[in-house]
């Protein structure tokens, strides 16, 4: 556990570094293509200065993490402002959705799993399965339109896209939740499937503990540990997802700015939306496995 | 049901379904199927006939030819980037593993720092960099997918390079190249395939992902993710526009998924 978490700073170093390279990955010269075969010469120079690209390379990797530290990011080109602003602007919107659909995902995915481990091998069991393949099988590229069919045109039922009332919250929600809790679900049967097996449930029970006692206070905590690594892994997915679903329901977050960032060729832009969705990844990640450390008094020592 | 039985009929009904699809997308060029192409403005957004089974799209061309071509470049796309990631998946992972010291910590760091970006990410910024086409699309896929199948050839390599068959190997003068090809990837091959399996399948959805976002293949060209989003645009008038598509893909996933976890049974490999 130790391990891993010294490797944090590393690993964001690295991260850092590899966000900072993308400006550079860009072929050709990235101010050119920001500004157009046309632009003025003096224009292609000024642009180059104010991107620091004209610097050498170590110089500029030390200005990014300087401004970092300040909470710089440059300039979007776009919208002629702070990248920083422009990007804070959209987090909330993303951090909102992205609550969202892990509250959908966690209500759904763990109580079905329970339940199908629970009832091995029953009707209930293979509904249950069938609907998490489903859920694996469907992407969010062909769900969230096909809600948007179902629910907002057919049925007028909720709003087609935008941001503002619970109700626009529902249909990208479950287009982003859907996966995750097919996944939850899965993982959750295995695991009480593994736990319910264990000796310490039969001492239970042979104490003379309640089924649903045994359930949430012996089978549950065994369970859970290997879930909650992946829902910090899969927390990520869904501000990943998010790039996709945002651009389905015009969700004004950080997945549509990047995307509208890459369709301007706004790079300051796509570097800062790129990072701030990185980081946020790689701290979830951690407090997850801080939250298994917690819950599972095995895994802290070093493994 | 006994996991094995179990992972026999799923096996079999997504080897079935991919088998399936892969002779339907290789015979495309010789089914009678109008151009995929060809616009008909008479035909824009024409809904399914006896003529044109699924329709026309907002350009008038015949949604089924679209679809058949846009299966070719969904699995081709696919079968490309999996090749190429295992590939250096399994060179890079195997190299780390047998080498170790230096060499393994370069590595492992890599992959580090790659799988601290969520998923589809730097797939999108590296597409958006490299700029929209066909192999730009393979190479921006396969400079991330690589590292599930290095990790887990380097753990295999790792774990069985002191075994006493190895040493054995070894000390009758056998190669490191011919130790690590002929004893050891034999041994990680299952783990290596139900990984694949699962790759291919999120090989296709990224490549829809990108396409749907306009950072995979260019236009005209038909891929299920580009046509999703050219017909997102008519859902009100045209929904046989979406839902072709991604039918077309749900099933060619669900096909992979049932293959890997059958496979997954069959061979014994955890999950």
């Amino acid at each position: 556990m130790r391990r891993r978490l010294l490797l944090v700073p590393a690993t964001l170093l690295g991260a850092l570094a590899l966000v900072f390279a993308f400006l550079h990955l860009v072929p050709g010269d990235p101010v050119e293509v920001m500004l157009g075969e046309f632009a003025m010469p003096a224009d292609v120079a000024s642009m180059r200065r104010g991107l620091g690209l004209d610097r050498p390379l170590p110089v500029q990797f030390v200005r990014f993490l300087a401004g970092l530290v300040t909470g710089d990011l440059g300039d979007s080109i776009a919208f002629r402002a702070p990248v920083t602003r422009v990007i804070a602007e959209r987090y909330l919107a993303t951090l909102e959705l992205a609550a969202a659909a892990l509250l959908l995902a966690l209500l759904a995915g763990i109580p079905l799993g329970v339940l199908a481990a629970l009832r091995h091998g029953s009707a209930a069991d293979a509904l249950i399965r069938g609907l998490s393949l489903l859920g694996v099988c469907v992407p969010s590229v062909w769900l969230g339109p096909l809600l948007i069919l179902v629910f907002s045109i057919q049925l007028a039922w909720l709003p087609v896209s935008g941001r503002g009332s619970l109700a626009h919250l529902v249909l990208p929600a479950t287009t982003l939740a859907l996966g995750m809790a097919a996944i939850l679900i899965r993982l959750t049967r295995a695991s009480m499937l593994a736990v319910l097996r264990d000796a310490h449930l039969r001492t239970a029970v042979a104490k003379g503990a309640s089924a649903c006692r045994t359930v949430t206070h012996h089978a549950l905590p065994s369970a859970l540990p290997p879930v909650v690594t992946v829902v910090g892994l899969q927390a990520g997915a869904l501000l990943a997802g998010a790039i996709v679903t945002e651009t389905v329901f015009s969700w004004p977050g950080i997945g549509r700015l990047l995307v509208q960032a890459i369709a301007a060729r706004d790079y300051p832009l796509v570097q800062g939306c790129v990072l701030v969705v990185a980081v946020t990844y790689i701290l979830m990640n951690v407090t997850a496995d801080l939250l298994v450390a917690w819950l599972d008094p095995r895994t802290r020592e070093d493994a | 049901m006994p996991r094995k039985r179990r992972g026999t009929m799923a096996a079999i009904a997504g080897a079935g379904g991919l088998l399936g699809l892969m002779l339907l997308a290789a015979a495309v060029p010789w089914l009678p199927l109008d151009s995929p192409y060809v616009t008909d403005l008479d035909a824009r957004l024409a809904t399914p006939s006896a003529a044109a089974v699924l329709g026309h799209d907002a350009l008038g061309r015949d949604v089924l030819a679209r679809m058949a071509y846009g299966a070719r470049i969904s699995l081709g796309v696919g079968v490309c980037t999996v090749v190429a990631s295992l590939t250096l998946g399994i060179a890079l992972g195997a190299l780390a593993g047998y080498l170790g010291g230096w060499t393994d910590e370069i590595v492992a760091r890599v992959i580090d720092v790659l799988l601290a970006f969520p998923g589809i990410l730097l797939a999108v910024a590296l597409a958006a960099v490299l700029g929209p086409t066909l192999p730009n699309v393979v190479l921006a896929l396969s400079a991330l997918g690589w590292t599930g199948y290095a990790r887990l050839t380097r753990t295999q390599v790792m774990s069985l390079r002191q075994r006493d068959f190895v040493v054995a190997a070894r000390a009758l003068g056998v190669g490191p190249v011919r130790i690590v090809t002929r004893h050891l990837l034999p041994l990680a091959a299952p783990l290596l395939l139900v990984q694949a399996t699962f790759g291919l399948s999120g090989a296709i959805l990224a490549e829809a992902t990108l396409s749907f976002l306009g950072l995979g293949v260019p236009p005209p060209l038909p891929s299920w993710g580009a046509m999703l989003d050219e017909g997102r645009v008519f859902m009100l008038v045209a929904p046989h526009l979406v839902v072709a598509p991604g039918l077309a893909l749900a099933v060619t996933v669900l096909a992979l998924q049932l293959l890997g976890d059958g496979l997954r049974d069959l061979l014994d490999v955890p999950s």
